[in-house]
């Protein structure tokens, strides 16, 4: 038996470390991870709470949180090969123009 | 008390990858370390009960995402990222904000959410249930990701093309 809030704290665990690579890292490709890990965090807390009410519905939106992040990504990297292309690096400090 | 015990091992390696995804310098160590993530939340989702999910998880997250993930990192030969100076400001704000942030985290967790346990596996989740609802209560916003899913396939291929290569065709069309 696991108490509600054990789940709760990994997955405030999770996002904070998703909040926090979003915000220190510099690789683009990096900062995309973060994001995805921070949607797991929130998948974690969408099923332990669907696990405490006894209903099925949180993990009907957690299948649907992720074909929004297998969307999200697909596009995404095509834009980080879009940018590599014109701009030639990763690195978010040197992609400071809105034009390609 | 084999539950609690499965869940302190797997979330420890959950935050331990976590952890590792933010310290390390290349990207595919990086990306290795969000599969150990991914991989030990799978076993989170069983714990609770929910197989559907925690299939869907290895197959979808663990498998198709980041097999992408890593694709794109080969394909660009990302090396380490270099480090720059952070600004000043968003040292003086972001240190105590995050203390601020997780004080007020923790307290709400321990004060207002119930302690009463999620008891293990009792979620009736077998993929026939999680189907039905899919199909009857939630067709409408099924459906509507199958468009959003069309759009971002379409969305990646225009996006990743060459210009050049665009042009090249409709010159030859």
């Amino acid at each position: 038996m696991v108490p509600l809030s054990y789940y709760l704290a990994l997955s405030g665990i999770l996002f904070a470390c998703g909040v926090t690579g979003f915000l220190i890292k510099r690789n683009i490709i990096t900062i995309f991870m973060s994001i995805e890990l921070m949607l797991n965090g929130v998948n974690l807390s969408f099923v332990a709470f669907a696990a405490q009410w006894g209903t099925l519905k949180g993990q009907i939106f957690v299948f649907f949180v992720m074909v929004v992040a297998a969307a999200e990504a697909a596009v995404g990297l095509a834009i980080i090969i879009a940018v590599y292309r014109t701009r030639e690096t990763l690195n978010v400090d040197r992609v400071n123009l809105l034009k390609l | 008390m084999l539950h609690l015990i499965l869940f302190l091992i797997f979330g420890a390696i959950c935050v331990a990858g976590a952890v590792n995804l933010l310290v390390q310098r290349h990207p595919i160590n990086s990306a290795l370390s969000l599969i150990v993530v991914m991989g030990s939340l799978a076993v989170e989702y069983l714990l609770l009960g929910a197989e559907f999910v925690a299939a869907v998880q290895v197959i979808i997250y663990a498998g198709a995402i980041m097999v992408l993930f890593v694709f794109v990192i080969m394909l660009l030969n990302a090396g380490e990222e270099e480090r720059t100076r952070g600004s000043r400001v968003a040292l003086l704000f972001g240190i105590p904000g995050m203390l601020a942030g997780s004080v007020l985290m923790g307290w709400v967790l321990l004060e207002h959410s119930g302690t009463e346990a999620v008891p293990a596996g009792a979620l009736p989740g077998p993929p026939k249930i999680i189907g039905w609802l899919l199909f009857h209560d939630f067709l409408l916003p099924f459906e509507v990701t199958s468009v959003l899913i069309l759009i971002a396939i379409m969305g990646a291929v225009v996006l990743a093309s060459r210009p050049e290569s665009v042009q090249q065709t409709k010159k030859e069309g």
